[in-house]
């Protein structure tokens, strides 16, 4: 054989080789994921958990219904009408067990109120409490709902954010509601797709954050010109308005957006969520932004927002931000940040972001990496709500990730229309008319929901399949409860146009817990903004009390917390808004405790 | 002994090779698009796919033929696999510079390869891991006059290394046929056109279809290649490959060189034939 013939084989078997490796690669992670078990048993003895569909054995048969948009859009309307189908959770009634509230979105459907009797039993209350007709061509379409009480009275209150008219609802007791949004200084339209509770002054009464997404021009129920599109797949500078509303105490609010320096972009959120990342005592504000980057205003003193995005690391990469969720992945005490975007083989392959703060952090500014590809959490699809929750009671925190756009007729596809004009510019884009229609086609729909589970040194592993969780509907909404009082997290998830489903979480019953319920007296009464950080077996987890997060979604006020097999927790310590820090030892495992916070200093009254 | 000193010689007039006009223009491109708007998700990405270019060019052209090369070509072949592969992972940019580079080595007619490197690499690519990355395909910002320019610019270059007439086909050809295409479907000649707006285009049209090494060699001939890109491209289109564009290249250019040297062999044997019976008669 001669010196060329060997050069040419060498030649050949290298460029075989280079075109071997992506197989390689998916065959290995195919023998990696290929556990499969045949019981319950088997399951919770494997991931520790086990979740049981029990949407009709609980009589929950809630079906979102999209909005119908201005017959302008209608060639396109899945696209426009894919958001809407949100799940929040609340104790309305203050019984002790959480209820579910869905909303719809189609004008004269109903929203949903699921009063949780404790016994295994849902009943649909909407329609009792006033909360169910909230969707209306004088008000608009419910994008989204969250509970907070912002006038201190021990009820959770109401707020509904639409296309549309944003309202409040104040709680009779927990047996009714009344609307009280004239007069409390709301706009009469925006289209509002995020909103959250918190207590941005720490002044004792919870304010509101909502986030806008189309321009609040846009009527889009009676359009007025089609340019009303992103002007950019992922500069857009043409979204709506971000709000701030400063609680007066007095059941008006004020809207200090502007001086508060979140007026000073247009982009498209989607998604916000509060946590107070850099221990300033103040509740900073994250936000996930279609077509265009993440953004951090950090709480300079509850005084106005900063926006440290660029300097945080976050805001260089655009991408299409769907849902912001905070957990402490690690257990060392400091929240990591999840967000959603879009993946699509061989289309669009944005990935999810997993913002860990680094060893880089200094002075007030955090700083962030993404680590997501490390600890294999970036390739999602579609994604919406991403949340993360310890579904298994062990202490690490795990990622639930809702996927799929829109679900039409099977074996079509839409993105090749899809991909010309959002490659276009921006006079192409921005207008309607140059979108092709839809017709029925599929758009990144029958996706499969992913559930990662965390092992707790650096890597999580896609199980949704194993442990009985694939769900593969257009999911938005996800939230987390413990509905049954067991001590595990279920799951509510809210689907665009299709059924909402629950899951039931049977957890190893060696894996123990613990669980607070907090109550403000200086701080808010909710307690939003209250940090709780557990030590135990030599770590810190820290969770908090939030007023709304993730994809248009409030979970359970409760804070939980699993330990797997360890039998003691040394030491709770729970900061509350107000800036008091109350300590906790050994408290009792598998049980909730009452937390109402001990004041050291008398409490002002003015607000 | 006596020691002379000289002046300096003034300067030479500055030159450089044609082929580092390719390297400049897309790093200037590159440089532009990234400072305004960010358009690398990290430096860490564009270097993995440069860097494993000069690597496989090198360990692959000193085994084939014994000598190191200039890396200009393996430049372009790497940054353009930087700027087009999309993908949140690494891998995949490294993998796309590695088979492009490969690609010249193993598909050879008469000493030439035939696919240009960076349009086989992604096309494998979108064939053997479209799980794991997609092609650049959005827009860089919403500026218009970004666009203007990096148009101008980049067709007034190409104009310098006499490529113009090919990217003035291939764009005439391409809105002519998005005519046709609208027609045809019933869509509006916006979103047909749209994609000619958009960084994927400037990349294909100013860098590919233009690759020296890989285009025909008569002005005629590229003119007449570029049109039936676009034809080939159009139907690719009515099949709705969101890519067609690569596809169309990956069809029409080897079958336009594998027919200009069977065309010049012809020619060749013609010219030989020709000139044989002289030398018999004398």
């Amino acid at each position: 054989m001669t010196r060329e013939t060997i050069t040419k084989i060498f030649v050949v078997l290298f460029f075989v080789m280079l075109l071997m490796i992506p197989f390689g690669m998916q065959k290995y992670d195919e023998m990696v994921n290929s556990d499969f078990f045949e019981t319950m048993e088997e399951v919770q003895e494997r991931y520790g958990f086990f979740l049981e569909d029990v949407t009709d054995q609980l009589g929950i048969n809630f079906v979102h219904q999209r909005p119908v948009v201005d017959e302008k859009l209608h060639h396109i309307l899945p696209q426009i009408a894919s958001v809407g189908a949100s799940v929040s959770v609340a104790d309305v009634n203050r019984n002790g067990f959480p209820d579910i509230y869905f909303t719809n979105s189609e004008f004269d459907a109903k929203n949903a109120l699921y009063i949780n009797h404790g016994d295994g039993r849902f009943e649909e209350s909407a329609e009792a409490f006033g909360i169910a007709d909230m969707n209306r061509p004088e008000v608009g379409a419910s994008m989204g709902a969250v509970w907070g009480d912002f006038n201190n009275s021990g009820y959770e209150d109401l707020f509904i954010y639409r296309w549309g008219r944003p309202e409040l609802y104040r709680n009779e007791n927990g047996e009714g509601f009344v609307n009280v949004t004239e007069g409390a200084g709301f706009p009469d339209y925006i289209n509002a797709n995020t909103a959250f509770w918190f207590d941005y002054n720490n002044n004792g009464y919870l304010d509101l954050f909502i986030g806008g997404y189309y321009h609040e021009d846009v009527n889009l129920f009676s359009l007025t010109d089609t340019r009303m599109m992103p002007d950019s797949y992922e500069y857009a500078t043409n979204g709506g308005l971000n709000y701030l509303f400063e609680n007066q105490g007095d059941g008006t609010f004020r809207d200090i957006s502007e001086q508060a320096g979140l007026h000073e972009t247009r982009r498209w959120t989607l998604a916000a969520a509060a946590a107070d990342i850099n221990d300033s005592g103040y509740m900073d504000i994250v936000l996930a932004n279609d077509y265009g980057v993440d953004e951090i205003f950090l709480n300079e003193q509850g005084e106005r927002f900063r926006n440290v995005g660029p300097e945080a690391g976050i805001g260089f990469v655009p991408k299409s931000g769907m849902s912001v969720a905070f957990g402490d992945i690690m257990n060392q005490g400091q929240f990591s940040i999840y967000v959603t975007n879009i993946s699509e083989a061989g289309v669009l392959m944005q990935g999810n972001n997993l913002w860990v703060p680094s060893r880089r952090s200094s002075g007030d500014i955090p700083r962030y990496r993404n680590v997501a590809g490390n600890m294999g959490v970036e390739i999602g699809e579609w994604g919406y709500g991403g949340q993360f929750i310890d579904l298994n009671n062990n202490g690490n925190l795990d990622l639930y990730v809702a996927n799929g756009y829109v679900s039409a007729e099977p074996d079509t596809d839409y993105w090749y229309d899809y991909s010309r004009v959002v490659g276009g510019h921006r006079n192409i884009i921005i207008d309607a008319n140059n979108w092709p229609a839809m017709n029925n086609r599929t758009f990144s729909g029958y996706q499969t929901n992913k559930i990662w589970l965390n092992d707790g040194a650096g890597r999580f592993r896609e199980v949704a399949r194993a442990v009985n969780g694939a769900l593969d509907l257009d999911s938005r909404s996800i939230a987390y409860a413990d509905l049954f009082g067991t001590g595990a997290m279920d799951l509510i998830v809210a689907n665009q146009h299709q059924p909402a489903k629950i899951y039931r979480n049977h957890v190893r019953e060696d894996h123990n817990w613990v669980g607070f319920n907090l109550e403000g007296e200086k701080s808010n009464k909710s307690a939003i903004g209250a940090v709780v950080l557990l030590h135990w077996d030599n770590k810190v987890t820290r969770k908090m009390v939030t007023g709304g997060d993730a994809f248009s979604s409030q979970s359970q006020r409760a804070v939980h917390f699993g330990i797997g097999m360890v039998d003691q927790v040394d030491r709770v310590e729970v900061r509350w808004p107000s800036g008091e820090v109350q300590v906790i030892d050994n408290p009792e495992l598998n049980r909730y405790h009452n937390v109402r916070e001990e004041i050291t200093e008398p409490i002002t009254q003015s607000p | 002994m006596s020691r002379t000193t000289s002046l300096p010689k003034p300067f030479d007039r500055i030159t450089f090779p044609k082929s580092y006009i390719g390297p400049l223009l897309i790093s200037g491109i590159l440089l532009a698009a990234h400072i305004s708007f960010g358009i690398l998700d990290t430096w860490t990405k564009l270097f993995a796919a440069i860097g494993t270019a000069f690597i496989v060019e090198s360990v692959l052209h000193k085994a084939v033929t014994g000598r190191w090369r200039d890396l200009s070509s393996a430049y372009v072949s790497g940054i353009s696999a930087g700027i087009l592969v999309r993908s949140p992972m690494i891998w995949p940019f490294a993998l796309c510079a590695a088979i492009s580079i490969a690609s010249k080595y193993v598909f050879r007619v008469k000493g030439q390869h035939i696919w240009n490197p960076t349009n086989f690499g992604i096309v494998v690519m979108l064939i053997i891991a479209s799980d794991s990355m997609a092609v650049l395909s959005i827009q860089w910002g919403n500026n218009m006059w970004a666009m203007l320019v990096i148009w101008l610019v980049g067709l007034y270059t190409i104009s310098k290394v006499n490529r113009f007439n090919i990217c003035l086909s291939y764009i005439l050809a391409f809105i002519a046929f998005a005519w046709v295409r609208a027609a045809f479907t019933g869509g509006t000649f916006a979103a047909e056109v749209a994609p000619l707006t958009g960084p994927m285009y400037q990349l294909f049209v100013l860098f590919m279809i233009t690759d020296p090494k890989t285009t025909v060699r008569s002005k005629t001939g590229q003119s007449v290649v570029a049109v039936m890109i676009a034809f080939t491209e159009m139907l690719f289109r009515f099949g709705e490959a969101v890519y067609a564009p690569f596809y169309a290249l990956f069809v029409v250019g080897p079958i336009a060189l594998l027919i200009e040297m069977w065309w010049e062999e012809r020619r060749q044997n013609a010219k030989q034939e020709s000139a044989s019976p002289r030398k018999v008669q004398q």
